[in-house]
């Protein structure tokens, strides 16, 4: 099978998350959109190094999965934060500061 | 598909017998400042883990002075070595560079972060809670602001001493992000020195609700870029088959070689180029504050804990403008007619969008934040330069204007009111009468934002705009010019507001800082006057420290 579909299933995948995190209102369900474009990104990188032959992008993809993991963790301490202040995840509440 | 069946063949060889990976070489001297910085935020955790609680905060605080002072003196002798100019080298199997500008910018990347940590462990300015003294930061982060765990933490006069290795993390993070020289080192530097701000934004003591809505804003907006700069960085490996900046930059400029059938469909594929080095250059873009990616900047700089917020303004600014001209220069000067006009477009924007939306603002946080996005148009004036004069005039403009920045900042956090800082422009009617001294070292910093000759900010701009001029540029220095002018008629309404109207009845009140935040301020005095005033040896410095290795 041809690799270059992969880059076209990571990209609609990426750009499906991009339009998760501007149209979506939930902050946790922003947040798994933002998920879901780095693991687009792990699948561009793996079929990249699939194509040029060399593992550069199969490591990357493991970095970029710890950095995922870490942006779990500092991620969700901060929505769940301001969820018990506000009994609320929606972004749109979150409104004190204005222009 | 024959190409698929040879690229196949690459992975069947490697399935035979393992050979042996040779170690890295790693040149622990040349990383010297960012390991003496992480190993000693490691150890604040641990003493956050073992210490009594009544003991920390001294801990922390030294230790965290003594890494940054120990950190800053050996960028002292690696520059002194000779690494800023004849021995610049690629340390760590080419990852991480060397050279003079990553010298220079890891230099004031650490006087800013040790003139920071003397903001954050400022404990006189808060009134004392039930017989202790208490910094800016929240007594108990994960206790519900209002709440009976919070009352609790208060009663008990906790604090949050983490705040001293988080910062830390931070730093080492921005030490290694001027200086990444390949493209996963820079996405890791981003994540490492971004997420210990996002905590840091979240953990106000006062007015903890905008604390924490400023920290999930720019958590949101932050990990957001992050994503579109790692998408640029596979697009940019798929091109070059290799994240290496001289790897990259090779396959640009040599684009009429021969590449592997196989290959075909992506090497040397010039759409992959544009569209990764635009998704790399908007993650940068998004960290130094440009317009069109600037939202965040007002919300965060208010909502934050003023120490964080000077800490943020200075050090992101220097870090993200020293990974931005590496990335210029180094990677992509191949395609320099490319960028340079959307760079152009950009620089406009910044310039102009920031110096006209500060005229509105009604707080001087938020005031300050729109400044310092006028301040990245100015900078981006001297990255398009794209000349030896263009970075050594960013590298004098990015430590004039943080010292300045950090200052400013630091005397926001004395003018109080029963709610905290005062930060309502209103408020600050008449201070010029209260309290002269106060009034005075903020008009200093103000006409150095607003680059009045003598200031540091003159020196800065002046440099910066020649260095774009002399590139033929000369458009861009004109709107520069102008948007300085705008953006000197909200500073001059400042001082005009602090001098010359009347104090209100229930004003605030100017508390007396400690010696740490009186250091803060002084330094930032005198590093405003001394660049002012004398800034040649700067401008030689800097202008020694021009040359990228690649």
């Amino acid at each position: 099978m041809n690799p270059v579909y992969y880059l076209y299933l990571a990209a609609l995948l990426f750009t499906i998350g991009a339009a998760g995190v501007l149209i979506r209102r939930n902050a946790i369900v922003v947040f798994m959109c933002i998920e879901l474009m780095l693991n687009a990104c792990n699948l561009a990188f793996v079929t990249f190094s699939r194509m040029h032959g060399n593992l550069d992008g199969q490591i990357i993809a493991f970095f970029t999965m710890v950095v995922a993991a870490a942006e779990v963790v500092v991620g969700l301490a901060i929505i769940v934060s301001i969820f018990r202040t506000r009994h609320s995840a929606s972004v749109d509440d979150a409104s004190l500061m204005k222009l | 598909m024959s190409s698929v069946a040879s690229v196949h063949s690459l992975w069947t060889a490697a399935a035979g017998a393992p050979g042996r990976i040779p170690a890295p070489r790693i040149e622990y001297v040349q990383l010297s400042p960012t390991l003496i910085i992480l190993g000693a935020a490691i150890v604040g955790v641990l003493i956050e883990a073992f210490l009594p609680r009544r003991s920390r905060y001294y801990a922390q605080v030294l230790l965290s002075v003594v890494a940054l002072a120990a950190a800053f003196a050996a960028v002292i002798g690696l520059a002194a070595g000779g690494f800023g100019s004849s021995k610049a080298h690629l340390a760590a199997m080419g990852a991480i560079a060397v050279d003079g500008p990553a010298l220079f910018l890891q230099g004031t990347i650490l006087l800013v972060s040790l003139i920071a940590v003397f903001t954050f462990a400022e404990r006189r300015l808060d009134p004392v809670a039930h017989g202790k003294r208490v910094d800016s930061f929240a007594a108990q982060a994960a206790a519900v602001p209002g709440g009976e765990a919070e009352q609790a933490a208060v009663k008990a006069g906790f604090t949050t001493t983490e705040v001293f290795p988080v910062l830390l993390f931070a730093v080492g993070g921005m030490l290694i992000f001027p200086s990444a020289n390949d493209l996963l080192t820079l996405f890791i530097a981003l994540e490492v020195f971004s997420l210990p701000l996002y905590i840091l934004c979240a953990l106000a003591r006062r007015q903890r609700l905008l604390s924490q809505e400023s920290a999930v804003k720019y958590f949101l907006l932050g990990a957001f870029s992050s994503a579109f700069l790692l998408f640029g960085v596979a697009l940019l490996y798929g091109y070059a088959g290799t994240v290496s900046y001289a790897g990259i930059a090779e396959v640009i400029s040599d684009g009429a070689r021969q590449v592997d059938p196989a290959l075909a469909g992506t090497m040397g594929n010039d759409v992959l180029l544009l569209i990764g080095g635009a998704l790399v250059l908007m993650g940068l873009l998004f960290k130094v504050g440009a317009v069109p990616f600037h939202m965040w900047t007002p919300d965060v700089y208010q909502g934050a804990p003023t120490p964080v917020t000077g800490f943020m303004a200075a050090a992101t600014k220097v870090a993200a403008f020293g990974a931005l001209l590496r990335l210029l220069y180094v990677v992509l000067p191949g395609m320099r007619w490319d960028w340079r006009p959307v760079m152009w477009g950009v620089a406009i924007l910044t310039m102009l969008g920031g110096a006209v939306l500060a005229i509105t603002q009604t707080d001087i946080k938020r005031l300050l934040a729109y400044s310092s996005i006028a301040h990245a148009g100015f900078i981006l004036a001297g990255v398009i330069a794209a000349s030896q004069d263009g970075i050594s005039s960013v590298l004098f403009y990015l430590a004039a204007y943080s010292f300045v920045t950090l200052g400013a900042f630091a005397v926001v956090t004395l003018v109080r009111d029963a709610g905290g800082e005062a930060t309502h422009l209103s408020k600050w009617a008449g201070l010029g009468r209260r309290s002269p001294l106060v009034a005075a070292v903020f008009a200093v910093f103000l006409l150095a934002f607003a680059g009045i000759p003598l200031t540091s900010g003159f020196a800065g701009k002046f440099a910066v705009f020649k260095a774009a001029a002399e590139s033929g540029a000369g458009w861009l220095v004109v709107v520069g010019v102008i948007s300085s002018a705008i953006a000197a008629f909200f500073y001059i309404r400042v001082i005009v507001l602090m001098f010359f109207s009347e104090p209100k009845a229930d004003g605030p009140t100017v508390a007396v800082p400690s010696v740490l935040t009186s250091t803060a301020i002084a330094v930032g005095v005198a590093a405003t006057l001394v660049l002012g005033l004398a800034p040649q040896y700067f401008l030689d410095l800097a202008g020694h420290a021009g040359i990228f290795i690649r």
